[in-house]
Parts: C-alpha cells; sequence; structure tokens
C-alpha cells in the first residue's frame, strides 16, 4: 500500500526530494540558533559583554531566522507542488477508468459515494503527500542529527534522548492503531446520529400527518445526548495516549534541565552546552510530535487511497472497454470501427447476470432484428427489457452467447462506431447542468443552430424552449431551470432526431395523460421509428399494432415471438399481459 | 457579523464549560513557559555553583511544569470536546423546532432533501466552532496578558516588545491570512462545487455520454473544472506558505529583540544576567498562543457561512399561524370549498413546486367550488398540474388560501389549530415516507398507544398480514432508510395500516398508486375499495381506476374544475374525462 502510494508521487520525485531537504535545512539552522543563542546568553550572563560585543552573533542570529521562514516558505510550496499533482494524476485516471467500467457499474453504485471517492477521497491524499509523507523523513532526519551533536558534547543527554526518543513512535503507533479503530467508532456514532436526524427532517411532513412533529425535539434531544456520552467515552482513550505522548516529552525535557543543573553545579560542563542542550530538546522531540499530528492526515489518506485503488483494480472484463479504456486493451481486441449499412441483428442464446444479483437477469435469449423492421419488446416491470437494450448498446456485454451484426460479432466493432449508429431515446434522458442547446448537441457536436431549430420542431419542444427567457441557451439540469417529465422525453426525441442514426433504440414514453401533449407526443415517436430498423420497450397498443415482431420476455426469458395478432390468437402470456388492462375497467365503454 | 453574534448567543449558556476549559488551555501553555522557564533558571543558578538546596525549589518547578502540561491539555481537551456536544445538542433541537412549523411549505421544492441534508453538514461544520473559532483566541488572550505582567517585573520595555510580537502573529497575521484569502478561498469553494457537479453528471448521465459519444469531452470538461480548482488551490498553499513563514519570521525576530532589548538591560545593570536565558526561553514558548491563530482563522469562514445557511432556512416565516383563539372540532366534520382561489407567493427564495418557476406565472387553483358531505366518496381527477396536490395542501392546512372559503364542519378552516385539522384527516400518499426503524415503530407513529390487538386488525385489513407472517422477524423488522427494503406496494400498505390505525373522520387518498406498476395498483386499489364502505372519501388521483364507485367525480386541469358527475355520465361525454380515458387504455402497462 505505502510502496503503490509512493508511486503516485514518482513524476514529481525532485518536488518530494526538495520538500524534505528544505524541512532538514530548517532542522539544522534551529540547531545552530540554538548555539549561537547561547553563545550570546553566555557571554553577556557570565562573560559580562556588552550589545556592541555580542553585535556581531545577533547579526547571524538575523540571517539564521531569515533562512529559517525562506525554508519554511520554500517547503510549503514546493510539498503543494507534489500533491496538486498525485491529486490530478489520480482523479483523471479515476475517471477513465469509471467511464470505462460504464453505466452497468456506475449505475448500481451510489453515485454518491463514487463522486466523494473522486473529490473528498482524492483530496485527502493532499495532506497525505503535502504533510504527512515529509514529516516521516523529517521525523528520521532532524532527531538524528541533534541526536549525533549532542552525543558528541554531552553523551548523557545524548542517552536520555535515545532511551526517550524511541518511545514516542511506540506511542504513536499505538495511538494510531487504537485512534484508527476508535475514531472510525466515532465517525460511525456520528453518521448515524446524523442519518437519523436526516431521517426524521425528511419525514417531517409525515410526522405532522401523524400528529408526531412536536414530540420528536425530545426525542433529538436524547439522541445528542446518547452521542455525547458515547463519543467522549471513545475520545478519553485517544486523549490518554496523547497524555503519556505529551508526558513523555515534557518530561524528558524536565529530566534533562535537572541533569544538566546538577552537572552544572558540579562544574562538570559549561553553561553554554548546558544552555544550548536545553534549547534544543524541545526541538529533539517537536518533528516526533508533529508526525503524532499529522499522523490522522496519514491514516485518511491511506483510507481513502484503498477505496481508490478498489475502484481502480476493478476490472474491465465484465463490461465493454469504451473509448477510453487504455491504448493496450483497444489494441488486443483487435477491433474495427467499419459497419455496414445492413442492420440485420442476431442475439443468439445471449445470457447476462448482474456481478451483485443471483438470478441471472436474462437467460438463453435469441432472436433476430431484421432490417428497417420495428420489434417491439413487452414484458412487465423486471422481465429484462432494459437490460436486452443494454446489451445492444453495448453498455454491458452478455455473459453468455453472442450479438451479431450482419454475420459479424458485435464483439469484433469499436463500441464507439457502435453506437455512432445508434439513436437512444431513453424513458428519462440525464439532463446536464448546462444550456438546453449543450445538452441537445450532445447528439450531435457539431449541428447548426437551424438542425437544433429542426429536431426541436419534430419532436414538438420548439415552442416551449422559445417561450423560456433565454431560449435555447437557458440552463437546465439541477441547477437550472426545471422540466417537466413530457418535455424532458421530448428532448430525448430531440436528441435522437439530431443523431438521425439508422438504428434506434428507444423505450417508448409512458403516457404523462396530459391530452392535450399525449397525442403529439406520439406523434413525434412515430415520426421518429420511420425508417429506421428501431428496437422499442412498448407501453402502447397503437405501437405493438405496428410492430413487425413482437418479443414478449417474462423473467429474463423469451416466451414468446410473433405479431399481434398471431400472439392473440396464441392466447399465451402476450394475451394475459394486454388483457390485464381491461379487467382493470370492467365496464369498458367502447 | 450578525450570524458570529447569533452563533456567540448560542453559546452563552453554557460560559461554565467555556471559562474551565479557557482557564486549562492556557494552563497548557503557561505549563510550557514554566517548564523552560524554571529549567532556564535551574541552568543559570548552577551556573553560579551554589549550594545544592538552592536549588531545590527550582528542580522542583521543573518537575512540577513537566508533569503539569500534559494534565493540563488532557483535562482542556476533555472539556472543550464535552461543551462542543453540549452545544451541538442544543443546536440540533433548536433547528428542529424552528423548522417544524416551516415542512412542508417553505420546503417544498424538489431539493429539499439537498436542503436538509446541507443543513446537517452545516451543523456538523459548527463542530468545529468552539475548539477551532472561539477557544483559540480566549486562551490566546488569557497568555498574551499573563506574558505581559511577567515581562513587566522584569522591564515595561521587554513587555511592550514581546506584547507587540504575540499581537502582530494573534491579529495582524490573523487578519491578513483572513483578508488574503478571503476571494480564493470563495474560488475554491465555488470550484470545488462546479467539480462535484459534473462529475456528478458524468457518473449519473454516463449512458447518454456513452450512447451519444460524449464521454471524451465530458471528461476534458471534468479537466477543466479540476484545473480550475487547482489553480485556485495553488493560490492557497502560496497564502498558507507565506502566513507559515512570516509566522516563523516573526516569532524569531520576537525572541530576538527580546534578546537585544535583555543584553543591554543586563549589562545596564538593570536586570540580573542570571534572567536573561529564563527571559529568552518564557519568551519562545509564549508564542506557541498565537501561532496557531492565522490558521484557524480560515475556521472561521467556514463556520460563519455554516451558520447563514442555517438562519437564513430557519428564518423564513412559517406558511401558516395557527389562529390566537381557536375553536374546538365540531362532531360532524363535513367538508365545504366555495370560490376557492390560491397562487403560491411569487419567487420566494424556494422554487415553487413541480419547477412552475419556468412558466411561473398565474393562480394555482380558480374558483374551486365543492362539497364532501359525511359517508360520501369523491374523487378529484386531473393531469399532472392540475392542482390537485394544492388542493391537498390547503386541506391539510399546509398552506393558507388567499380567497374565497374552506369550512369543516360548518367553520372556517382557519379558525381551529392546524394539528386539530390534519386530526380530521387519515391520509394515503403517494409517496409514503418510512422511518429507518421497524415496522412496528412506523406503525405506532399513526397511534402511539395502539394494544397490540389493534395493530394486528390493522395490519389485516391492509392486507399486509401474509407479507408479515414471511418475515423472520415479523413486525420487529427494519425497514431500511427511507423504507427502501420493503416493495413500493408494502409501503403502500403500510400506509394504509398507518391511516386504519389513526382512524380519522375523512380518508384522504393522494395518488396512492401513482408508482406502482400496474398490477399492484390493482390490488392495492381493491384493499382501498373494501375500506372505503362506511367512511367519508376524498379520492386524488390522475388515474382513471377504480373511479366508477365514486359518488361525485371533480375533472380538474390547470386550476379549474372543468367537469362533475359520475363515471357513467363523464365517459359518455364529450371532454376532458373522456380522453384520459382514451389515452389510458392505450397504455398497456
Amino acid at each position: 500500500m505505502f510502496r503503490r502510494l509512493l508511486n503516485l508521487a514518482r513524476s514529481r520525485r525532485l518536488a518530494l526530494a526538495l520538500t524534505i531537504l528544505l524541512g532538514w535545512a530548517g532542522g539544522l539552522l534551529i540547531i545552530l540558533q540554538a548555539w549561537f543563542l547561547s553563545r550570546v546568553v553566555n557571554g553577556v550572563f557570565l562573560g559580562q559583554q556588552t550589545l556592541e560585543a555580542v553585535f556581531p552573533i545577533l547579526e547571524i542570529l538575523l540571517i539564521i531566522l531569515m533562512l529559517r521562514a525562506a525554508s519554511t516558505w520554500g517547503a510549503e510550496l514546493s510539498a503543494n507542488a507534489v500533491a496538486l499533482r498525485v491529486k490530478s494524476d489520480l482523479r483523471a485516471r479515476l475517471m477513465q477508468h469509471l467511464a470505462a467500467l460504464g453505466p452497468a457499474f456506475t449505475q448500481g453504485e451510489k453515485t454518491g459515494e463514487l463522486a466523494a471517492s473522486a473529490i473528498e477521497g482524492v483530496e485527502a491524499l493532499d495532506a497525505y503527500f503535502s504533510q504527512y509523507l515529509p514529516q516521516v523523513a523529517l521525523a528520521a532526519f532532524i532527531p538524528l542529527s541533534i541526536l549525533l551533536l549532542v552525543f558528541h558534547l554531552d553523551p548523557l543527554t545524548g542517552v536520555v534522548f535515545l532511551l526517550t526518543a524511541p518511545l514516542i513512535p511506540l506511542f504513536m503507533y499505538l495511538i494510531g492503531k487504537t485512534g484508527e479503530t476508535l475514531t472510525r467508532r466515532q465517525w460511525e456514532t456520528l453518521s448515524r446520529l446524523s442519518a437519523y436526524f436526516l431521517d426524521v427532517l425528511q419525514g417531517l411532513t409525515t410526522l405532522k400527518l401523524l400528529g408526531q412533529s412536536r414530540n420528536q425535539a425530545m426525542d433529538i434531544q436524547k439522541a445528542s445526548n446518547r452521542f455525547r456520552d458515547v463519543t467522549l467515552n471513545v475520545m478519553r482513550v485517544t486523549f490518554l495516549l496523547a497524555l503519556a505522548l505529551e508526558l513523555l516529552a515534557t518530561l524528558s525535557t524536565a529530566v534533562v534541565a535537572v541533569e544538566i543543573g546538577l552537572r552544572l553545579l558540579y562544574a562538570k560542563m559549561s553553561f553554554q552546552q548546558a544552555l544550548f542542550i536545553l534549547v534544543l530538546a524541545p526541538d529533539f522531540y517537536l518533528p516526533l510530535r508533529l508526525l503524532g499530528q499529522r499522523f490522522h492526515a496519514g491514516m485518511s489518506g491511506v483510507t481513502a487511497a484503498r477505496r481508490i485503488f478498489e475502484i481502480l483494480d476493478m476490472p474491465l472484463s465484465s463490461v465493454i472497454a469504451s473509448s477510453v479504456a487504455t491504448t493496450a486493451q483497444r489494441a488486443c481486441g483487435k477491433q474495427s470501427s467499419v459497419i455496414s449499412t445492413q442492420f440485420d441483428i442476431y442475439f443468439e442464446n445471449v445470457s447476462f447476470s448482474y456481478p451483485s444479483r443471483h438470478l441471472p437477469a436474462l437467460s438463453d435469449i435469441s432472436f433476430h432484428i431484421r432490417d428497417g423492421q420495428l420489434t417491439a419488446l413487452v414484458g412487465a416491470t423486471g422481465a429484462g427489457k432494459s437490460t436486452l437494450a443494454s446489451l445492444l448498446l453495448r453498455f454491458v456485454a452478455p455473459s453468455a452467447g453472442e450479438i451479431s451484426v450482419d454475420g459479424r460479432s458485435l464483439n469484433a466493432i469499436l463500441p464507439e462506431g457502435w453506437r455512432a449508429q445508434i439513436g437512444w431515446v431513453p424513458q428519462m434522458p440525464y439532463l446536464f447542468n448546462d444550456t438546453l442547446s449543450a445538452n441537445l448537441r450532445l447528439a450531435k457536436p457539431d449541428a447548426s443552430d437551424n438542425d437544433l431549430i429542426q429536431a426541436c420542431q419534430r419532436a414538438d419542444l420548439h415552442d416551449f424552449i422559445l417561450s423560456l427567457p433565454e431560449g435555447y441557451g437557458t440552463r437546465i439540469g439541477e441547477r437550472g431551470a426545471r422540466l417537466s417529465g413530457g418535455q424532458v422525453q421530448r428532448l430525448a426525441l430531440a436528441r435522437a432526431f439530431l443523431r438521425d442514426a439508422p438504428l434506434l433504440v428507444l423505450d417508448e414514453p409512458t403516457s404523462s395523460l396530459d391530452p392535450a401533449q399525449e397525442s403529439r407526443l406520439y406523434q413525434a415517436v412515430h415520426e421518429l421509428m420511420r425508417g429506421r430498423t428501431t428496437l422499442v420497450i412498448a407501453h402502447r397498443l397503437s405501437t405493438v399494432f405496428q410492430a413487425d415482431q413482437i418479443v414478449v420476455l417474462d423473467a429474463g426469458r423469451l416466451v414468446e415471438t410473433g405479431k399481434h395478432a398471431d400472439l392473440l390468437q396464441r392466447n399465451g402470456p402476450y394475451t394475459k399481459l394486454v388483457t390485464a388492462t381491461d379487467h382493470l375497467s370492467p365496464n369498458t365503454a367502447h | 457579523m450578525t450570524a458570529f453574534r447569533r452563533l456567540l448567543a448560542f453559546v452563552l449558556p453554557f460560559w461554565g464549560w467555556v471559562l474551565a476549559a479557557t482557564a486549562l488551555g492556557a494552563l497548557t501553555v503557561g505549563a510550557s513557559v514554566g517548564l523552560l522557564a524554571t529549567s532556564a533558571y535551574l541552568i543559570s543558578a548552577a551556573a553560579l555553583h551554589p549550594s545544592i538546596a538552592a536549588l531545590q525549589v527550582a528542580i522542583v518547578g521543573v518537575r512540577f511544569f513537566g508533569l503539569s502540561r500534559g494534565v493540563s491539555r488532557y483535562l482542556e481537551r476533555l472539556t472543550s470536546h464535552s461543551t462542543t456536544f453540549r452545544l451541538l445538542g442544543r443546536m440540533r433541537v433548536w433547528f428542529y423546532r424552528a423548522i417544524e412549523p416551516l415542512a412542508p411549505a417553505r420546503l417544498i421544492g424538489g431539493r429539499s432533501g439537498d436542503l436538509l441534508a446541507r443543513a446537517i453538514a452545516d451543523i456538523e461544520t459548527l463542530e468545529n466552532f468552539y475548539v477551532r473559532v472561539l477557544a483559540p483566541p480566549l486562551v490566546a488572550v488569557v497568555v498574551i496578558v499573563g506574558m505581559a505582567l511577567f515581562m513587566r517585573a522584569f522591564d515595561p520595555a521587554l513587555a511592550a516588545v514581546l506584547l507587540a510580537f504575540l499581537l502582530l502573529i494573534g491579529l495582524g497575521l490573523t487578519l491578513l491570512t483572513l483578508g488574503l484569502g478571503r476571494s480564493p478561498g470563495r474560488t475554491l469553494v465555488e470550484s470545488r462545487a462546479r467539480l462535484r457537479a459534473d462529475l456528478v453528471d458524468g457518473l449519473q448521465g454516463l449512458p447518454d455520454l456513452l450512447a451519444y459519444g460524449g464521454v471524451e469531452a465530458h471528461l476534458r470538461r471534468v479537466q477543466s473544472a479540476e484545473m480550475d480548482l487547482h489553480r485556485a488551490q495553488r493560490k492557497m498553499a502560496h497564502i498558507s506558505a507565506l502566513q507559515s513563514a512570516l509566522n516563523s519570521l516573526l516569532t524569531n525576530l520576537g525572541v530576538w529583540l527580546a534578546l537585544a532589548l535583555a543584553v543591554t538591560l543586563v549589562s545596564a545593570g538593570k536586570i540580573d544576567g542570571m534572567y536573561l536565558a529564563v527571559i529568552i526561553l518564557a519568551a519562545m514558548a509564549s508564542f506557541e498562543a498565537v501561532q496557531g491563530l492565522p490558521q484557524a482563522s480560515q475556521f472561521l469562514e467556514s463556520n460563519l457561512q455554516a451558520a447563514r445557511r442555517l438562519f437564513e432556512i430557519m428564518d423564513a416565516a412559517p406558511a401558516v399561524v395557527d389562529h390566537p383563539a381557536p375553536l374546538p372540532l365540531p362532531r360532524d366534520i363535513a367538508i365545504s370549498v366555495r370560490g376557492l382561489c390560491f397562487s403560491y407567493p411569487a419567487l420566494t427564495p424556494h422554487p415553487s413546486p413541480k419547477g412552475r418557476g419556468v412558466r411561473g406565472e398565474g393562480s394555482v387553483l380558480q374558483n374551486i367550488t365543492f362539497d364532501l358531505p359525511t359517508g360520501k366518496h369523491l374523487a378529484i381527477l386531473g393531469p399532472n398540474g392540475a392542482g390537485k396536490s394544492t388542493l391537498v395542501n390547503l386541506l391539510l392546512r399546509f398552506w393558507d388560501f388567499s380567497a374565497g372559503e374552506i369550512t369543516l364542519g360548518g367553520n372556517d378552516i382557519r379558525q381551529y389549530e392546524q394539528e386539530a385539522v390534519r386530526g380530521c384527516f387519515s391520509v394515503v400518499s403517494q409517496n409514503t415516507f418510512l422511518f429507518n426503524d421497524t415496522l412496528a415503530v412506523n406503525l405506532r407513529l399513526a397511534k402511539s398507544d395502539a394494544t397490540g390487538g389493534e395493530l394486528a386488525r390493522a395490519v389485516e385489513q391492509a392486507q399486509l398480514s401474509t407479507f408479515i407472517a414471511s418475515l423472520p422477524q415479523g413486525l420487529a423488522t427494519f425497514v431500511g432508510e427511507r423504507g427502501l427494503q420493503i416493495s413500493g406496494g408494502e409501503r403502500q400498505r403500510v400506509a394504509i395500516a398507518r391511516a386504519l390505525l389513526k382512524d380519522a373522520p375523512i380518508f384522504l387518498c393522494d395518488e396512492p398508486t401513482a408508482n406502482l406498476d400496474t398490477l399492484t395498483e390493482r390490488q392495492i386499489i381493491a384493499t382501498l375499495h373494501c375500506l372505503m364502505e362506511g367512511r367519508t372519501v376524498l379520492w386524488i388521483t390522475h388515474r382513471l381506476v377504480g373511479l366508477e364507485r365514486m359518488d361525485e367525480i371533480l375533472v380538474m386541469d390547470q386550476g379549474r374544475i372543468l367537469q362533475r358527475g359520475r363515471h357513467a355520465e363523464l365517459v359518455k361525454a364529450e371532454g376532458l374525462y373522456r380522453q384520459m380515458w382514451e389515452i389510458q387504455n392505450q397504455v398497456m402497462w
């Protein structure tokens, strides 16, 4: 883990080395400062020197303190350069990998959690590289430098330092070990409290309807108190360990002070030496204590990195590598982007299972989508219709079986090239935080304004867009204007008109039951389907009437295929599906 | 600044705790100063070779300070964290009390979930308010005063130099950092928000991006957002490096000046040379009290922002206020609506429901008139945006209406307490919210003192008993976050059981099957039909399912009632009802 993290900083080795070097130089300057300081005090106190006499040394001290400030400044800047580079490299890799893993992965995970990994997770590495990592080196270099010097001057103090110093990393290790589990527990209780609080706030309307809303304040107080008690108990342990660490450092200083004081008394040592050692004593422990303080930053960096590496290590095997996957993957695939104009698509014994689920989403599906024809998929919720569309769009690859087009396996074609032939109309297209025209141009980046207007006219969206204050330049998405369900569906249609692709995959909009809009939406959908090879997830009778072929799915299996009239005659699963609605309203008027 | 003052007012009741924590914090720094000062005294005195007895006091002092630092630090951390958690607990309750009257009218809109999650994160941010914002300056003030007094014992000029440099860091450098960091800090927050929005866009919109070949372009967009973030971070790093360098420079310069001054004082015979080391080492140690302040100042900004957002939510005026002298509820609760008009107040900070902001005009309800006598079944049908939910909100007193009249049992609905009015309705709505607790707890919300028998009967009537029997833990089963562990149909049945437990005079079904598939819809409606007998029912829907049993159907569109009558008549007449009927028969599943 450590090595893998270190590897991330490889391209910024020099900056990392510079950070450590400058930090070390700062440490050496502290030693020099202590040395000259003790000389001044010694000279004035015991040597009765005046200001003029010690002024040259004071001048040297002035230079030293400026150099110290400069080394601090430089070390921080170069540390930041390392961290920035690592973060942007890692974020780029993470994004590319997530894109390559595709919707099958990202939709299953909580997108909030993934975004947090890419933002807070990567940010957590900042402190790891800019603070923790350099401090690991400095915690060795600076105390060692001081130790060597002190041993040379006064072996007894050297022994005190040598004996106490290793105890500090030991305590830190203990704090780290227990602290890690304890902080995790503390965070768990906090997030549980927050989740409870959020739950109550979100359910406020329900509580009001049930007349319970005013009692909740007491419960919140109680939960907060419980949290306080638990957390303080947890923290007490960490605080106690920190107490031990602090005691170790201050008591060692005290021991050194008494020990050199007594030897001074018996004239076994000079005052200047004694003062020098005393001034240095806190600085001997400081880098070690700083490491202790930054240990937490280091740990959270490691935790975040673990999650990021986990995502990066996710194999791409069960999904289709997209254009952003590594070139190596592309090379070994030997895929071509050449596609015929014939769209005879065969599904042969195709099965698919989602990694997180036991039951296969589709099993042993075989059928044929004929060029230029309309194929309708029907079935209850969860029958596997969307998965089948995902397979055709190559968001996922079959776990078994094969899809081929015009005699060629789909695997032999580059996914981007394949998708370039497809117009896709989902039930709920995603709206990006951007303008309407940018959202439309996704389908055709080089579309002219005229193209946009035409597509929107055909999708019956143009008049609505013109009614907006900023027209096509209106921002939509989460932070912009909000569109109604019907408008979003028509935006998806407009995208497909704009793309004007020969193959169409369409999740037919379920009705909004707004009669004024309904018939126009319906017309737009049918205009879009005309002249294209279409796979439609059908929700309307008029669509299945028209279909050249209906494919009936049930629980991941293909149960029937045929035309509407033939299927009705068979009186099988299809008939049951179609007549379900009629049962709902026994007195159908017409 | 008002946000700061309000936060301070919030801390005030805990002044005893604050005082104790501040004293302990000052003692911690004081112990360091004491340790170095007594140590310096010890070796200075020893250098003059007195008898060992003369050093005894100094040795005891060194040991005492060596021990006391750790102990006072430990106690300080305990008290300050305890203070923090007390503060947070009070803040949660306070926030809840403030927000409770606002729901749902002032919290409506698609992003209310985000709003609340944000509020919770803000409250957590305020965890830092005491420990990192309030305590360090308080401790610094105590230490600075103490140090000035200590140095004055030697010489006033010495005290002045030290005081000046302590203030230069504690106040000057802090203000400088705060001032320099304000604008890049804001850019930092904004660019991080943009990066997050783009990232989430990329993850949630990945199917669209893949299908339309937009992945590469979007990745470039993310990268450019990231570059902006890094530019802001680099700027912040420069400020931070400058701050550290100045911090080090000022500290050492202060010590240097103190040294030079003390040397002249010793030469002039004003100070005994024995105290030279004491003065210098004490001065060095005292800077610990202020060195952290410039960096801690960044917490001030984030805390104030969090507080401002919270205050903004809480300061909204409630949409509905209780009558000062409310009437008791009468026996007979017939509803009568006459000439009711309503429009949402023009562009409040929160978007009005369903993004009407886009079109943003006109009244939502116009001249609505109807009666719901006791025991009758009334349906209100209309497409999305017809104004049905608004009507429900008015009946439940979540909003107040502008013109017209709603009476309950003959009196204006506004003359009763809101809670009393809501007590008249058993509601089954489309989005049943279940709390992340057990089924039993969720059911008992409707009647906290329900007996086991009552619970069982409600479960039985809601046709939930088979499902509960199939669960290994029965009613003690946890339903998960927002009840998502159980299916939509079962969630609606839990809502029905709740409505039965509450057993209010009016059964209000507000799109009870809107999010269900046709099969489940059929089953839920069958259950509801059984329960409707003998009850007063208001049935709100956009689906023409099960309307044959209604005594009257009102057909609404765009805030008006277009048609009224029974199913058999409406389906024959030319009009919206007939059109909707035809469309619905087109859709298979």
